[in-house]
């Protein structure tokens, strides 16, 4: 009971960063259509932008991470947007999957180049110390990332629900017609969706890296698994995503100690093909109609 | 003087379009001469080259099956080097079984067309990306049964020491003879793609390329041939693995992950897609190339996949799209 409690706890903290990105990798495919195959990539930019100004600058975790912000904001945001989608979503959705997969090979091999092929290790949010609650031996870490994402989930949740431009943003997410005839600038929603992506890998990168350090490969895992938690919980609704996200990190734990090391992995993969097969919508998604 | 006839939509005017004999002769003749360099290229190339070409000519098999399923049926597939993986994998275990090399290598095409029809019919039956997604995961699934089902496969270690197989008594021990072979393969299965493109399947797949919604009318299940050709496209994979792991000598896991998976995507996207010299020129492009720009070394892949951005910008076609535009070139010169 203690272990299941122990892997229950560590398997959401991991879950919460896999719904960061899934949320993120849903709403970019719910509001402009661009299924983004550098999801992962993205994340390992972003933890490598942190690592790089923790050196240069010498500062802790968490400054670095707010200095970088703005900088993954513009970058993979912004210029992502202009210099990459856009001229490619006239072109048709194709395209564009094509131009992310380029885009994660280059983002691939390009950071094989900057950061050479040995993991880096990357600083934890917290220093290393193990409570025991009940038996169950938890990490300060664990406790910090669970702590920091939920803190985004909220703001999240509180910003697409509660502000004017987080509405804006859902109804154009939701409909993107409709959206456009209620009077909402679309385009400008959706360049505000690619910058709240940014944030979000940003933060899923600096969350997730430590455990695995720093290397270029990472997006490979990383990726799979954002699409994984969106199309499993249902990428129309942030809900959905969040769902997924926590779900495949507590399955996944849950695996690896319960059934078998080796094959951790292929459960997500099992539960992406069943539910594909069954409930396509996702498990908490909204019932879309078919489109040619 | 090779003519077509174009009318719009209103039937207003017969627009005769000719193309001129000079490019008709000018492809003709290129054609002819890349035949005759590959039947001689054993000559004059070492080992090495004749194995970077066999590589290419296994990795064109692999893109024309691709093709298939992205340039005519317009589906993603994500896991055209796993199938690839479990032709080489079947064929090589039930040749070490004592299975003919022959009949190994029909079992393993026929298998991966079956799972790849068996994987592609939830996918297909929903939306339009999640093949893609759930192709990607079928990768991820191969690897891992690849890699720890140590009972079968070895492992990472991989399995060592395949014999080449024989045929009508040749033994395509030798690497010349092996060449030959790879080419004879090659061949056959781009005939085999160009017949079934020339056949109402074929001419189906073009139209749901086209404009599906008009095929969907026409009749054509769209789902159903999608099906078939992202099947025969996985079958087509099978059989470029069936033909790797004698010219290798050796099978591991890792040429079959999902990098590679996206490499040929992007070599069908490079080529051309929805032709039938595209999947030629995209494997060219990611075996070959890379040999003359030896100084480029670690950059290459960074240069190759930034030219894929600036391809699907400027170039959605591919390089074999270029095609089109040089004939009109000579029309134009034809009418001045």
């Amino acid at each position: 009971m203690e272990i299941f409690l122990q892997l229950l706890i560590s398997g959401i903290a991991t879950g919460s960063i896999y719904a960061l990105a899934a949320v993120g990798f849903a709403l970019l495919w719910q509001t402009a259509g661009a299924i983004n195959f550098a999801q992962g990539e993205f994340m390992m930019v972003a933890s490598f932008i942190i690592l790089g100004i923790i050196h240069l600058l010498g500062v802790g975790v968490l400054p670095a991470f707010i200095i970088a912000l703005p900088i993954v904001m513009f970058l993979l945001g912004f210029v992502f947007k202009r210099v990459l989608v856009d001229p490619l979503l006239k072109a048709g959705d194709f395209s564009l999957v094509i131009a992310t997969v380029g885009l994660g090979i280059f983002l691939r091999e390009g950071f094989r180049l900057i950061a050479g092929a040995f993991p880096l290790p990357f600083p934890k949010l917290v220093p290393d110390t193990v409570f025991n609650i009940g038996g169950a031996l938890i990490s300060a870490n664990e406790i910090a990332i669970l702590v920091m994402s939920l803190i985004v989930i909220a703001a999240l949740q509180w910003f697409l629900n509660r502000t004017f431009i987080g509405r804006c943003m859902e109804a154009t997410a939701q409909n993107t017609d409709v959206a456009r005839i209620l009077g909402i600038d679309v385009d400008r929603m959706i360049l505000y969706t690619f910058m709240l992506n940014a944030v979000l890998v940003t933060v899923a990168g600096m969350l997730i890296t430590p455990t695995y350090s720093a290397k270029f490969s990472n997006g490979e895992i990383f990726g799979q698994v954002a699409f994984m938690a969106a199309i499993v919980g249902g990428f129309n609704q942030v809900r959905g995503a969040l769902i997924g996200g926590f779900l495949i990190g507590v399955l996944d734990n849950m695996m690896a100690f319960y059934i078998s090391t080796q094959y951790r992995t292929a459960l997500p993969l099992l539960l992406l093909i069943i539910v594909i097969l069954f409930k396509p919508e996702g498990l908490f998604g909204r019932r879309e109609e078919r489109r040619i | 003087m090779k003519t077509g006839l174009d009318t719009n939509i209103h039937g207003k005017k017969l627009v005769k379009q000719t193309v001129h004999p000079a490019w008709q002769a000018i492809k003709l003749g290129s054609l002819a001469l890349a035949v005759i360099g590959l039947l001689i290229a054993p000559f004059s190339l070492r080992n090495y080259g004749l194995i970077l070409l066999c590589l290419w000519s296994v990795y064109t098999i692999a893109v024309q099956g691709l093709n298939l399923t992205l340039g005519y049926a317009g589906q993603i597939s994500l896991a055209q080097a796993a199938f690839m993986g479990l032709g080489a994998y079947i064929s090589t275990l039930l040749v070490q079984a004592g299975t003919n090399f022959w009949l190994a290598m029909i079992i393993a095409a026929v298998s991966c067309t079956l799972i790849g029809a068996l994987i592609g019919f939830p996918a297909l039956r929903v939306r339009s990306h999640y093949l893609s997604f759930v192709t990607l995961g079928f990768n991820g699934l191969i690897m891992l049964l690849i890699r720890n089902e140590e009972w079968l496969t070895n492992g990472t270690f991989g399995i060592r020491n395949i014999t080449r197989p024989s045929i009508f008594g040749l033994s395509l021990d030798s690497n010349i003879n092996y060449y030959y072979f790879c080419m004879v393969m090659l061949g056959l299965v781009t005939l085999a793609v160009w017949f079934m493109l020339r056949s109402p399947w074929g001419r189906a797949f073009k139209c749901l390329r086209d404009n599906p919604a008009r095929a969907e009318s026409l009749g054509i299940s769209v789902t159903n041939y999608t099906l078939l050709a992202f099947a025969l496209g996985s079958g087509i994979a099978a059989i470029a693995g069936v033909v790797y792991a004698p010219l290798i000598e050796f099978i591991e896991p890792a040429p079959f992950a999902v990098t590679r998976s996206l490499m040929f995507l992007l070599m069908v996207v490079v080529g051309g897609r929805g032709t039938l010299v595209g999947p030629f020129i995209g494997a060219f492009f990611v075996t070959l190339f890379p040999e003359w720009v030896r100084f480029l070394d670690d950059y290459y892949l960074v240069i190759f996949s930034l030219m894929v951005m600036l391809l699907i910008r400027y170039l959605p076609k591919g390089i074999a799209g270029l095609e089109p535009i040089i004939a009109q070139r000579f029309i134009r010169k034809e009418a001045a």
